[in-house]
């Protein structure tokens, strides 16, 4: 890392962590006391349970609602079971479930044979996950020479996974390192994960694991042509987080965005559920080397920037303690905070230049992800890309990790093609006119910019010094964050959070917790 | 007046335009762009930029003169309904209510489809605009699906609740209008139909309908969040509601 720019003290930074750490611990406590229908649901995928019933139900949900109230046991030893006891591979099994097989109805097994298949099934998924990590590091290895730094961020959107081929292999032909296909509207809302491949969305398409497939091989056409490995992205949001992770990490996506309290503050999903549901996916996510993108930016687009620029740099730090509970190392932290802040601003440029810049020193081994100008973006396109182009020059300048691309109309359509190329072609420009900018500037000493990120670190501080007296599962309730109030039994999703009883069985949960030193909360000092 | 748009001449009718065809970048590209030019009824059409977006598709800077001219005496203009943004609804609430009003919506009744009453509430919003949630000076609870009639009026005194919004997505069998028709018989029982701003919402729900209902206001497919905080507002501001 370069030398500090901001000169900011680092023992505050060290107390910060501190208090992050003494935030989390209650929750982590919670966490590991309860399952979800959705961590159960994601179990029977990663032992090979998909397809649907005949109207289109998935599989993992019948098995999951046959098994009603005794997920608090675990769903994994039902499906073991029944893969035991008729002889059959799990393809045969989804058929006989899809056709009315109850797993609840069938006599158990001795338990060891339950264990023994159980490592069988285990073994075949690691397999094939750690197959696909290494290909992506062999591929990124290869074609390290072509990578923009920060790496470029598209989206598309069309709603047709068919017509979002065509727009990313296009995308990336123009530079882009990084697609993203954003979701349908209110998919986050959906306790099941759609399947197959779709072609009807709104503002988004369908995330299922055939989508996910159709455009990881597009991507992997278009990268062997340019001599890239184009990165693919999708949203591990929502009530079916631990699901899109698995499915991701079985597909070879690269990223997800995954934050979390998103869901919670945004979404109206209950604050319980995504606890529990956002450490596996985040299990899953470390396990498959997926680069997690936390949605910080959001806070922004509630609140004013300048004057709540402190709710960022906490919330950073949240997911940061939460990531680390679930085993993800920080170089693959993709931490979120956005570019927000009114135009109209006297000095607004340095005000957000002071924050990226305090992100890229409290977080230096994290890929930042840095989000473009949407709430002051208007019909003057031409205001638009200037403002892009400011953001872009903050972008390089503070070393962030992965570069959202703004788009000049953002604030009227969803982006024509061309306004992809003209962002790519603004962010080339940037990158290659200033590249060694960074190295060789330093902030004056006491400067704006320094005295500025100094007040958010200790706004930061206090923030999350208040958090810590009334505990996070209160904090939410009254409105500490995103200025919105969900209460504790409130929102979607509740119902599917269970105890776990004193023998719950998840043979998976256990494999990654293991492989990923985790340390639960109940057994540290 | 006889007016057509202005680059650096008077009635030069220069007109800025871009756009992306489906071909590879080459000469023909460059041509197609200009007969497309042509064939909007440009003339002088000029390509002053061009760019392969990828193997099959070009992006065009053009040029072009039109002679198409507009009598501006004659242009006549249809006064829309007014509706407030995000800041006219947060202001008009500080100024003339002076403190927070309290929003409650459901989707009653056994529907269980969220989407409607989420996209106006939930502090995301939709297309852009944000939800009911995120307005400072609205409190706003989303109760979800499948909410009986009695416990959102239970809820909504509860909060003291302001303005009531319902939605109803599924209309078979008529099924919206026994719901509907219900909520508001059960209100007036409770005596509280003045007290509160009432409104209906649903892409089959159009306003005449839910007027005729008895409701405050109806809206359709096309709404969004501050068109009904503009109309929430304005009716209590109407009201004298302090």
């Amino acid at each position: 890392m370069t030398k500090s720019k901001l000169n900011l003290d680092t023992d505050k930074i060290a107390k910060a962590r501190e208090l992050s750490k003494q935030i989390t611990a209650p929750v982590q406590k919670y966490i590991e006391k309860h399952t979800t229908v959705a961590i159960e649901r994601t179990t029977l995928r990663m032992m090979g349970a998909d397809g649907v019933d005949s109207i289109g139900v998935p599989i993992p949900n019948m098995v999951v609602d046959q098994i009603g109230d005794h997920i608090c046991y675990g769903a994994a030893k039902y499906y073991i079971n029944a893969l035991l006891k008729k002889g059959v591979t799990p393809e045969e099994l989804n058929n006989e479930i899809a056709n009315g097989l109850d797993l609840t109805k069938i006599d158990f097994v001795d338990f060891s044979y339950i264990e023994e298949k159980a490592q069988e099934l285990v073994e075949a998924f690691a397999t094939k996950v750690k197959a696909n990590v290494a290909y992506r590091a062999e591929k990124i290895n290869t074609y390290k020479e072509k990578e923009n730094s920060p790496l470029l961020y598209l989206i598309v959107a069309t709603g047709n996974i068919y017509e979002d081929v065509k727009q990313a292999q296009a995308a990336a032909k123009q530079g882009a390192d990084i697609i993203a296909v954003i979701r349908t509207t209110g998919q986050s809302l959906l306790d099941f994960v759609p399947f197959g491949p779709t072609t009807e969305g709104f503002g988004g398409t369908y995330a299922t694991q055939e989508n996910f497939k159709i455009m990881r091989k597009a991507l992997d056409e278009t990268g062997e042509e340019i001599g890239k490995y184009i990165r693919l992205v999708n949203y591990c949001s929502g009530l079916c987080m631990p699901e899109i992770a698995v499915m991701g990490a079985l597909e070879r996506l690269d990223m997800m965005l995954n934050d979390s309290m998103y869901g919670i503050l945004f979404r109206d999903i209950n604050m319980y559920r995504t606890f529990v549901d956002q450490k596996f996916s985040r299990m899953i996510n470390s396990f498959a080397g997926i680069v997690i993108n936390s949605g910080e930016d959001n806070y922004l687009t509630t609140s004013d920037a300048v004057e709540k620029a402190y709710t960022v740099t906490a919330s950073q730090f949240i997911n940061e303690r939460f990531a680390y509970e679930s085993g993800l190392p920080a170089r693959l932290m993709g931490l979120g905070h956005a570019f927000e802040m009114n135009p109209d601003i006297k000095n607004g440029f340095l005000l957000e230049m002071a924050q990226a810049q305090m992100a890229s020193e409290i977080f230096p081994e994290a890929p930042l992800k840095y989000m473009p100008p949407t709430k002051y973006m208007t019909g003057d396109i031409f205001k638009g890309l200037a403002m892009n182009t400011l953001f872009n020059f903050i972008a390089k300048s503070t070393n962030q990790g992965i570069l959202l691309l703004g788009m000049l109309t953002e604030a009227v359509h969803t982006p024509f093609m061309q306004d992809r190329f003209l962002a790519v072609a603004n962010a080339k420009y940037v990158l290659n006119n200033m590249a060694d900018f960074s190295d060789d500037i330093e902030f004056k000493k006491d400067g704006i910019m320094q005295t500025r990120a100094k007040v958010v670190l200790d706004e930061t501080i206090e923030f999350l010094e208040e958090i810590n007296k009334t505990d996070l599962f209160n904090a939410i309730e009254s409105k500490m964050f995103a200025e919105v109030s969900r209460p504790k039994n409130g929102g979607k999703g509740l119902s599917g959070v269970a105890e776990k009883a004193q023998d719950y069985y998840n043979p998976f949960y256990t494999y990654l917790e293991n492989e990923l030193n985790i340390v639960k909360e109940g057994n540290k000092l | 007046m006889m007016i057509r748009p202005y680059g650096d001449t008077l009635n030069d009718g220069a007109v800025q335009m871009s756009f992306t065809l489906p071909v590879a970048h080459s000469a023909k590209a460059d041509e197609a762009a200009i007969l497309f030019g042509k064939k909007l009824g440009f003339k002088e059409v000029e390509v002053v930029h061009s760019n392969p977006l990828s193997d099959e598709f070009t992006f065009f800077v053009v040029y072009g003169k039109t002679e198409i001219s507009i009598d501006y005496d004659k242009v006549v203009v249809e006064e829309v309904e007014k509706s407030l943004d995000f800041y006219g609804v947060n202001n008009f609430i500080k100024e003339n209510i002076k403190r927070k009003i309290v929003v409650v919506g459901a989707c009653s009744g056994t529907d269980a489809h969220t989407v409607g009453i989420d996209a106006i509430m939930n502090m995301k919003g939709f297309d852009q605009h944000y939800g009911l949630e995120r307005y400072p000076m609205i409190e706003a609870f989303n109760l979800g699906a499948q909410v009986p009639n009695e416990d959102l009026i239970k809820k909504a005194i509860a909060l003291k609740a302001d303005a009531i919004l319902i939605s109803q997505i599924v209309t078979q069998k008529d099924v919206h209008i026994q719901n509907l028709t219900e909520f508001i018989e059960l209100l007036e029982a409770e005596g509280l139909r003045s007290k509160m701003v009432v409104c209906a919402g649903g892409p089959r729900i159009g306003n005449k309908l839910a007027l005729e209902l008895g409701y405050d206001a109806g809206f359709g497919r096309g709404t969004y969040p501050e068109n009904v905080a503009s109309f929430i507002v304005e009716k209590m501001h109407e009201r004298g509601v302090k």
